[in-house]
């Protein structure tokens, strides 16, 4: 399955996993950080209805 | 319907909310099929052999580093002239995103050259104006770290963003300029004589069209969180007054 990639086995195959770790970091991280902030808003959004409720 | 009431925050979170599933998936549908195709079932360039399979990374990437700034441009100078938020954190939330393209293209290039020039780097236009690029990136994300009032942040950073506009532009434009560098002309063009053959330009073209899917599923997404984080900051400044 793997092509043929001759003398440039090593430059072609690091292009691509290097390419492929940071766009992993990017993702994750975007995804990591969407749902902390998520999560943190909704809990400061709870404590401020309490807080409207209790007067 | 005007395009200005994206600008309101609300309707932002409602309408990007929607689309997003829908671009994710195009994203991964494309991303997967353009990067398959290239690297298993594209033949060896004549000169270049396999490293040839590197374009359909460098180009894409390369792309995107030039157009998240040029996308960053534009909600800068909105945020300038009419001071919509949903603008400004746009275009806080393109950066990162924009870094790691522009990494990627260095590196891949480096990796590139490497065998096909005989040298990682060279001072080449086209490669040092992409660097200065980059380091525009890390500043624009630097200042507005270092600065508290998110106002006050996006006046400074927009104002970055169009100084680094120059260099955006160069990096694209920069073989045309200068013609002593290393780096060839545009990979695609309109010029049939100066074209890519089909058998590596139609997974790139698919590969490009996954990179702007992705640039534009990450975009929302952060661009999401920015919106939710400065609701928080809002509601956490009212409790502390109350």
């Amino acid at each position: 399955m793997m092509p043929e990639l001759g003398k440039y086995v090593v430059e072609v195959l690091l292009a691509y996993a290097v390419t492929g770790l940071l766009l992993a970091g990017l993702i994750l991280s975007t995804l990591w950080s969407s749902r902390r902030v998520k999560a943190q808003l909704q809990d400061v959004e709870g404590r401020n209805k309490d807080q409207k409720k209790n007067g | 319907m005007s395009l200005w009431e994206y600008a309101n925050p609300r309707k932002f979170m409602h309408t990007s909310g929607a689309v997003l599933p829908w671009v994710i998936a195009l994203a991964v549908v494309t991303l997967v099929v353009g990067v398959i195709w290239g690297f298993f079932f594209t033949p060896d360039d004549y000169r270049q052999g396999s490293t040839v399979k590197i374009i359909f990374l460098h180009v894409p990437s390369a792309l995107m580093a030039i157009n998240a700034w040029l996308m960053m441009l534009i909600a800068s100078l909105i945020w300038l002239v009419r001071r919509h938020h949903v603008s400004a954190l746009a275009a806080k939330a393109a950066a990162p995103i924009g870094i790691v393209m522009t990494v990627i293209a260095l590196l891949t290039g480096a990796i590139w050259g490497q065998p096909m020039w005989g040298t990682a780097w060279e001072w080449d236009p086209r490669l040092t104006s992409f660097l200065i690029l980059l380091l525009f990136y890390l500043g624009y994300v630097a200042l507005w770290a270092a600065i508290d009032n998110p106002d006050t942040a996006a006046d400074l950073t927009s104002v970055l963003c169009l100084v680094g506009s120059v260099f955006a532009l160069l990096s694209r434009y920069a073989v045309l300029f200068w013609n002593q560098g290393l780096h060839q002309g545009a990979s695609l063009s309109l010029d049939r004589q100066e074209n890519v053959h089909n058998a590596f330009a139609l997974p790139l073209y698919v590969c490009m069209a996954g990179f702007v899917a992705l640039f534009v599923s990450l975009l929302l997404i952060r661009t999401r969180t920015e919106i939710r984080k400065r609701r928080m900051n809002a509601l956490l400044a009212r409790e502390r007054a109350a």
